[in-house]
This record gives C-alpha cells, structure tokens and sequence, in this order.
C-alpha cells in the first residue's frame, strides 16, 4: 500500500469544495434566458380533477407559461414506468396504474403534480401557481396499506382491483408448514416497518433546456444515475432520442436512493422548456421533498419462526404487505421482492423458508428504495423474531445465533442467494468484546440504582450488495442490466482521467477512485481525476445505488486498468528493448526486472502518443474501455451491539454504546468506510428512534411534512459509536469488496430495539420507539 | 414569501406610527415564529415593523430583587446576564435553552409574550415569577395578559415594551423538548416565595400556558420533588398530537414539575 494507494486513510479530494462552498449544484446552474417553474400540486390525498382554469395564472405578472396534464398528453409524453416486472404467484404481471407526469382527471396523493407554471422569477411562479383554479371533487382516500386490502376501501386505479398490484411468493411453501407443524417451539410476531422520509440534504430539482436550433434537450438533474434517466426519458417518455438528449447530474447532495427514480419534474422541466421557448429551472423547497420523494420501508409483516429441540432453525414463514403509495415508482416493485425476501436467510441455516408478498396502493407519496431497500426491512424482522425467540428459549441471544450460523461457504439459501463468504462469528465474538458483554449486568444493576432502565440488543445482519449479474436480474424481472462501465485516459503527459458510469453523490468517489489508479501505477492522487455524471463524457453507466459502486464500478476500473498496464508494458518492453513479462511497476516507473533500466510513467504516456516508436502494428494512445458485469452478489454482514438507558418516567431512550462490527471485505479508504458506516448508523437510529412519516388516516394529508414534526437524527440523539472490521474477502470480483454503505442503517434499527425492549421487559414494540411509546409501553406493561 | 416591505423602528413612537400607515403591518422582535410563517405562506403582512433596534426597549435592570428586562432584549442576552444570574438564574437557564443559538440571538423576549406560542418558554416563567407585562399603553398581569393559543390581551397597535418582576426566593425551570422541533413539549416554572408556590406549565394547555392548582398546593406543603410523588393532574384540555397525547403530557407535567424543584433546590 502506497500512501494515497489502497487501505490509505485518504483525506477526500472533493471535501474542499463541499466544504468552502465551491460545490456545483443543480440549483447552481444558470443559463442564458432561464425561468424558474413551479408545480401546482393536489391538495388532496384522492381527489377527481373536474377542471382547470389557468386564465387568472396565466394574466400575471411575468408569467411565460402554465401547462397542464392534457396538454402533456397531447404531445404524446408518456406515463412513468416502473423498471422491474414482478409476476404474481398465479402467474399474472404486476397490476400497474398509469402514472401520468401531470396529473389529467384524477389526483391520488396529497402533493401529486397537476400544473406548471413557468415565470421570471420564482416568486412570480409562485404566486400564479396560487391563481391555478383546479376543480376538485373529492374522493375518500386511504393511507394504510392493510386497510387499502380491505373490501370496502377506496379504489386509486382500475388497473389493480382490491388496490393489489401483486400478489408474489418465494421459498417453498409446504415444507415450511411441515417445518412450523413439526416444530418444539415457534416464535411469533408482528412486525412494523415505518415509513421514511429520505431527507437529502440537496432538495430534488432540474433544469430543462430545449435547444431549438438543434432539436437537442439538456436536462441537469439531481440524479444518481443519469444514464438511466437518459435511457429511461429516451425509450420511454418520449422526451427525445438519447443522442438528442444530454443529462447531467453535476454535485448532488445526497441520495440515500431517493435519486434514483425518474420523476415527474425532470420530465416535464424539459417538456415545458420546449413548449414555453424558455430554459425551465424547478427546485424544490424542504415541504415538496418531505411530499414528493418516493418514501422508504412501510412494511407490516407476519412472521414465524420455528425451531427444533435443539434449538435449531427449521422453517421461517413470513407475510408481508408492502406499501406502494400512489403510483409505483421506478424499482419499487423488486424492493420488498428481490431486495428483501430473498435476505430471510439472515446468517442462519434455515432449510425452510416462504415468504408471501403483497403489494398495495395507498393514497400517500410513492414509495422505492431507500438506503437499504428491502434489506433492512429482512433484517429488522429477522433480527427482532431472533431476539425475541432467544427470550421466550431462555437462551443468550449470542447462544442461540451461534447454533444457528452458517459457518461452512459457499451456502445456498432456500431464497436464491448463495453466499460466498464470511465469518459471522469472527464479528459477533468482536462486537461481545467490544461491547463488554459479559459486564452488562453489573452495568444494568448500577443504572437500576440510579432509576434507570438499562438494555441491551444485538443484531446480527447480512445484505446483498454489488447489484447485479445481469442475467440473473433480467431472470428475475428487472428491465435493466447491473453492470457498470470505465474509461481510463492516460494523457500524453501521463495524468489520468477516469470515467466512470457510477455517479458520487456523498460516497467520496473522486478519492476512492483514484487511490485505485494510484496504487496500480504509483502515480501521485492529484494527477488522477474522477468524471462522473455526464452522458456526453461518460459513453454509459448504471449509477449508485445498492452499495454497487465499489464491488462494481471499481471492478471496472480494475478491469479497464488491466488493460492500460499491459499496453503501457507492452510500450516499455519495447522502449527498453526486454521482454514484456518482465516489466514491473514501481513507484511512478517502469522497470525492467532485475536491471537498473527503467522508463518514467509520464514518459511512457508521452511515447504512446507520439507514436514514434511502438511496437509494430500498435495504435497509438493510452486509453481503454471496460465493462464489468458481476458474477454474483457480495454480501456484507457484521453484528451490531446496542446499550441503552431508558428514563420510566419519560420514556426517553439514550443510547449509551453502540458497537459496529462489519465485514465489509477489503477495504480501499479505512475513514470513508467509517464515515459510511456512522451515517447509515445515524439514519438506522433515526428509524428506530425518531423518524417515521405519519399520513392522517381520514384526510391523507402528511402531518409529518416539515422538520417541525419530522425527527431527523442529530448529533446529541447518538453515541460515540465503537467500529471494527473483520473481513473476509469477496471472492467473486477482483478487488474482494463487498461494499459499506448500506450496512449501518441495516443493522442498527434492530439492535436498537432489542436494547430498548431489554430494557423495559416486553417484546411488543414498533419503531419509532419515541419517548411516549415508550412510556405507553412501560406503563401498559406494568398494569398487567 | 410574498413581497413585504420591511421597516427598522427608531422609536417606539416611530414603531407606532408605521403601523398607522401600513396596510396591514406587523411587528416583528426577532421573527422566529413570524418569519418562517411568512416563508411559508402561512402569514403575509405588507408591512414589518422591526422593533428590534429600539433602544429604549434594550437592556436589563435589577433593583434590589425587582428585575426588569425590556422588551427588545435577546434571548442570549438574558441567558449571558451576570446581574441576573444573581438573583434569578431560573430565567437565565430557561433562556439558555431556547431554540438554538441563532435563534438567541435573534428572537427577542418581548417577541416571545408577544406571540404566546403555547410551546414557548418565557411564558411559564412570566405567570410562575408573576410577571407584568409593560406595555406603550398600560400594564398587564401575566395572568391577565396571556389569554389563550398565539392570544395576548394586547391590542392591535399595542406594543410590549418590557417585563418585570420580583425574583421569586427559590426558583427553577425544566421541559421536555419536542423530539422534532425542540420546542417544549412541557415545560414547567416553578417559584417559590414563602409559603406561595406557583407552578406554570407550557407546552401542555390546551389553552396554552396554565397555572396547577393541585401542584402548587403540594409544593406549598413541602417544597421538595418528594412532595409530588404519585401526585397526577387530569389529561382533559390538554393538547394532544401526533408527538405526545395529553395523557403523556399530563405525566410529563409532573415529572418536569419535579425536576424543576429539584433544580430548583440546588439552586
């Protein structure tokens, strides 16, 4: 390892912008004649639209445009899509509502886009937006997805009867009946997984601009994969042909998912833009996010777990209903599907497992993937049915998860996934000593005396990251290949660019990236540079997201690196007159094995492209392309260990200690790995804690719709957290990583909530465990 | 936000007579409640009237135990005063702990009576220390002068030029914060001159901040957190919300109330 090579503690290129506030933002983005847009939404959770009059908008002041869903129609833009085809058990696709950009005759969650208006100013468009006078009919609404089953609930498309879009199933049913008929003990619970506000930091926002003169459209968005907004725009909105169609995601401040959807807005920015002659620029403020971005979780879940005599895992049988929202959003149908059943497993030899999803509209905002997609929701009820289980056995929790480990790899689940690696005990046996374990009693006993009530939890948690062989997922529905794509540029004077078709947006790309280029050719950091997030420059990519962008589009740098090396060896072999398989690189050189002849890096680029002496037959230039597409999924697990101090008279939880041991596989940059793992922590404690959107049941308006009501994470909510790593490295691509950034918020919700219901002596409690439920609980408990 | 047009007061006078010629003008002493209401469009007055910069609403003043803070003093300034810290350091803390501190130093206490926000701190203290309330035209009980939710007995062009007080013998202040906004939940004052005990309770009233019969007379017998122990007060016409309903806050008054005389017995 080099000192800005692999496993360096890199401070991140990219933070002296972010920090002195030299990032460039969508919101940053001025071109010449631009307005500013602003949508005029529904009021209401489920409403028909009777009609619009735009007269009184379109008469004021510095208004250029108001443009509505009939007329997105009429110029043929299509309907949003969803990318990932789910089949239910009777064999029937998905039921799937249409989703128009702009809302025509009928308005399906409070906030749903209904008109543009396009003004001088933002202000202006603002206040036309006010004089849009839509006719509403109102229609009642439902928010729950268990009460959107119901026989008599409101109906939101006539494409999904019952309000069902599937009805999908995996595992083997009957011998996991035969495994729960069989078995000595079952646990039983009833699981809640809130609903979650993404949050970004960066508000979603895009600025459309039609270039008449030559049919092209720019779109600048805040995306965090901006090839597949092309392709997505392109194959399916009808917005313009890809190669008439540019999209940028320059700085985007934040994700955790929610960016990687199409939305309405972008699509109609660059729509409106051509209609009204002017570039149309649409921000979001902090109301329309908590509205509009697609939601995370909401899960109610049924769930057995049985075990034999000995305490051994036989059958996991799980009923999930999952809710949609409105409309389904770009991959909201593989997240409870592919993303979450197929993780059941846990780390536990389980030979019997069935899970059965339901997937339901609602009348509240769309919901997709978020940090953790799916995963965390495995987890969350595995996890807390574990605990729960060790309880009513009058087991250690650590006792029973031990019995149960998988401990010999590969492993084939009886949910698709085959595991490749791991070693689930190394974590837990780190995370026990870390957490000093075995001296909690005494530390309970103490806080007793203080009038405290102190717990303790674990979970132990596995995920899916490195998305995804493509064949496989095309197997599974997905209309999308997961491989990812590479250029690395040498220049003539030996710097290096490389382009990458994963897109930073938080993740530290820029350093991580290079420290891979660094390492390879010993070439100093500054002189790598990391372009992401332009369809113009980079030729194809398929984004962020599920923890990919270091098992796979790290591996395509690798793979596109391999293919620089050996040219540039095959350059220096001649240059020195050796032979090629003796040339090593070392330290910004190229040597001759055991000689003292050697060639600089930056002379050898130089050589490539004056071309007065290469090999026979070579081109010039020192520029390769690769693609990676990977051979398997990684999976990432770890234990995490959670200790709190729970006040009875307010229900407050504090969290005293919070222990993380990951194996995350090999590791590129040791802080941002951490960083990853502290604000997946942040946002895992916030579910657990704080976090929750609440729809009122009979309006459907969001109450929780402003920081006012919404709890975010802060800084004195969480712990020092304690962080260890034991890894074993992937074995399917060839850096042996496994990926980070989905882990913390994976596995820290249920390990917090099994500290709290240690704490307070029963296992019937759903996140957010704020303090009044908290109370609720304690006092509910002590009364029976 | 609509388009305002902003005014900076030279005088109380001056405040005055803008409000006069202004379509429908308001006036503003920090704007922590006013100006994200603006921002939102929950709130659009022509005109802001800033009275911020007036000095002869700046400053405190403590006579022998009568203080006086006037209206145009911030919450940092309250929070930071050594001449008050001497005799009643109750209102120091609880101005310590409002909003954050941006917001200390903009919002102002005569801004925060003025409002009565029913989750606001100040007016806890103001009925507990039995406070008057000065203003351009008259003085008003605390009692008298908070009438009900974001309600004052202030007239229209009426505006609060100072508080004051006599500092209470024994005196303290807890709440238990939003976990969202962080604005009290509940938060009681309590104060004890002799044999009077008052508590007063924010965050909680349905009719925003509220005075307890059955706490003070406990606290009267004994002054001590013991005093209200298994003590309880009714849920009804308490506020219930999605964070906390009024049976939680009817629990939280007391813990809080007992809390606060433990503070305020360590003085």
């Amino acid at each position: 390892m080099g000192v800005e090579g692999i496993g360096a503690r890199v401070a991140r290129k990219e933070d002296k912008r972010f920090i002195t506030g030299g990032g460039r933002y969508v919101d940053d983005m001025v071109v010449p004649g631009m307005k500013h847009a602003v949508f005029v939404r529904s009021p209401h959770a489920h409403a028909d639209i009777l009609g619009i009059d735009v007269s009184a908008a379109e008469a004021m002041p510095g208004v250029i445009g108001v443009l509505t869903g009939k007329q997105i129609k009429a110029d043929g833009i299509g309907n949003l899509i969803c990318g990932w085809m789910i089949h239910s058990k009777d064999g029937s696709p998905m039921n799937m509502g249409a989703w128009s950009p702009l809302a025509v005759d009928r308005v399906r969650y409070a906030g749903d886009a209904v008109a543009i208006v396009v003004a001088e100013t933002k202000g202006q468009a603002r206040d036309a937006a006010e004089a849009v006078e839509v006719s509403y009919q109102e229609r009642d609404a439902v928010t729950s997805a268990v009460d959107a089953l119901k026989p008599d609930a409101p109906q939101l498309h006539p494409e999904a009867a019952g309000n069902l879009i599937y009805d999908w199933e995996i595992g083997n049913g009957p011998e996991t009946d035969a495994a729960l008929a069989r078995a000595a003990h079952i646990t039983r619970m009833h699981i809640v997984n809130n609903r979650l506000v993404p949050n970004a930091m960066e508000p979603r926002a895009a600025l459309g601009v039609y270039d008449k003169a030559e049919d092209h459209y720019t779109c600048w968005t805040t995306s965090q994969n901006p090839h597949v907004a092309r392709l997505v725009m392109s194959a399916f909105y009808n917005v313009a042909p890809e190669n008439k169609l540019r999209v940028i995601a320059p700085d985007v401040g934040g994700g955790f998912g929610s960016k990687i959807f199409i939305y309405p807005e972008e699509i109609v920015c660059l729509w409106a833009s051509k209609r009204t002659g002017v570039p149309v620029k649409w921000v979001a403020d902090r109301t329309e996010s908590f509205l509009t971005d697609a939601h995370g979780r909401d899960h109610v879940t049924e769930v057995q777990l049985a075990f034999d005599e000995n305490h051994r895992m036989i059958g996991l049988k799980v009923d999930t209903i999952a809710n949609f929202g409105a409309y389904m959003s770009l991959f909201s149908s593989s997240v409870p599907t592919y993303l979450y059943a197929t993780l059941l497993s846990g780390q536990y030899n389980i030979p019997a497992i069935h899970a059965n999803v339901r997937a339901v509209y609602t009348n509240t905002a769309p919901v997709d993937a978020y940090r953790g997609a799916g995963r965390p929701e495995a987890t969350y009820l595995l996890e807390r049915t574990v605990e729960t289980a060790a309880r009513e056995l009058g087991l250690s929790p650590a006792e029973l998860r031990r019995k149960n480990f998988i401990r010999e790899f590969p492993h084939q689940t009886p949910v698709i996934m085959n595991y490749d690696a791991g070693d689930y005990e190394a974590s837990l046996s780190a995370a026990m000593q870390a957490a000093d374990w075995d001296g909690f009693e005494a530390r309970r006993s103490e806080a007793k005396s203080r009038g405290k009530l102190r717990g303790i939890g674990m979970s132990c948690y596995i995920e899916a990251c490195g998305i995804a062989p493509s064949a496989a997922v095309g197997s599974l529905g997905a209309g999308v290949g997961l491989w990812e794509s590479a250029e690395v540029r040498v220049n003539a004077v030996g710097t290096i660019e490389v382009l990458t078709g994963s897109h930073s947006h938080g993740q530290g790309h820029e350093t991580t990236f290079a420290q891979l280029v660094s390492e390879r050719f010993g070439v100093p950091l500054d002189s790598v540079s990391i372009v992401h997030g332009d369809t113009d420059k980079v030729q194809m990519g398929m984004g962020t997201y599920g923890s990919r962008s270091g098992a796979v589009g790290m591996s395509a740098i690798v793979k596109a690196l391999d293919k620089v090396e050996a040219k540039a060896k095959k350059i220096a072999a001649h240059l020195m007159e050796a032979d090629e398989g003796d040339i090593v690189i070392e330290n910004g050189e190229l040597k001759v094995a055991g000689t003292d002849k050697s060639v600089p890096w930056f002379q050898l680029a130089l050589a490539a492209y004056t071309a007065h002496n290469l090999p026979g037959g070579m081109e010039p230039g020192l520029k390769e392309t690769a693609f990676y597409d990977p051979s398997n999924f990684t999976f990432p697990a770890g234990c995490y260990i959670c200790e709190v101090e729970i006040d009875p008279d307010t229900g407050i939880t504090d969290i005293v200690q919070f222990v993380a041991a990951d194996d995350f596989g090999n590791i590129i940059n040791p802080m941002i790995v951490e960083g990853q793992v502290h604000g997946g922590i942040a946002q895992g404690v916030g579910q657990a804690l704080l976090e929750g959107a609440h729809y009122d049941d009979s309006s459907g308006q969001l109450l929780t719709a402003s920081y006012m009501d919404y709890t975010m994470p802060r800084a004195d909510d969480l712990p020092s957290f304690q962080l260890s790593h034991q890894n074993t490295p992937c074995p399917s691509n060839p850096l042996g990583i496994k990926g980070c950034g989905e882990a913390g918020a994976i596995g820290s919700p249920p390990a917090v909530i099994n500290a709290i219901t240690d704490a307070i002596g029963t296992n019937d409690l759903q996140m957010p465990a704020t303090p009044q439920k908290v109370w609720a609980t304690i006092r509910s408990a002590t009364r029976h | 936000m609509y388009q305002t047009n902003y005014h900076r007061a030279s005088s109380v006078a001056d405040a005055l007579k803008l409000l006069q010629d202004a379509e429908d003008g308001k006036f503003v002493s920090g704007g922590m409640t006013l100006i994200p209401a603006m921002k939102t469009r929950l709130a659009a007055p022509s005109d802001l009237i800033d009275l911020r910069h007036i000095a002869e609403l700046k400053g405190i003043s403590v006579e022998g135990n009568k203080v006086t803070i006037r209206a145009g003093t911030t919450h940092a300034e309250v929070a930071t005063s050594r001449e008050l810290a001497a005799v009643c350091p109750a209102i120091c803390d609880l101005a310590s702990h409002i909003g954050d501190p941006h917001v200390r130093h903009m919002g102002t206490i005569g801004g925060s009576v003025a409002n009565n926000d029913p989750a606001a701190d100040y007016p806890a203290a103001m009925l507990a220390l039995g406070a008057t309330v000065v203003t351009n035209s008259r003085e008003l009980a605390a009692e008298d002068f908070f009438t009900g939710l974001f309600e004052t007995a202030l007239d229209d062009d009426e505006i609060v030029t100072a508080v004051y007080f006599t500092a209470a013998e024994t005196c303290g202040y807890e709440k238990f914060p939003n976990p969202a906004s962080r604005y009290a939940m509940t938060g009681v004052f309590v104060a004890k001159n002799g044999g009077d005990v008052r508590v007063a309770v924010t965050g909680a009233g349905g009719d925003g901040v509220f005075r307890s019969a059955d706490l003070e007379a406990a606290l009267a017998a004994n002054f001590d957190a013991s005093a209200l122990e298994g003590a309880s007060i009714p849920a009804e016409g308490l506020m219930s919300d999605i964070h906390a309903s009024a049976e939680y806050r009817a629990n939280l008054v007391v813990v809080m109330a007992k809390r606060a005389v433990a503070k305020a017995r360590r003085g």
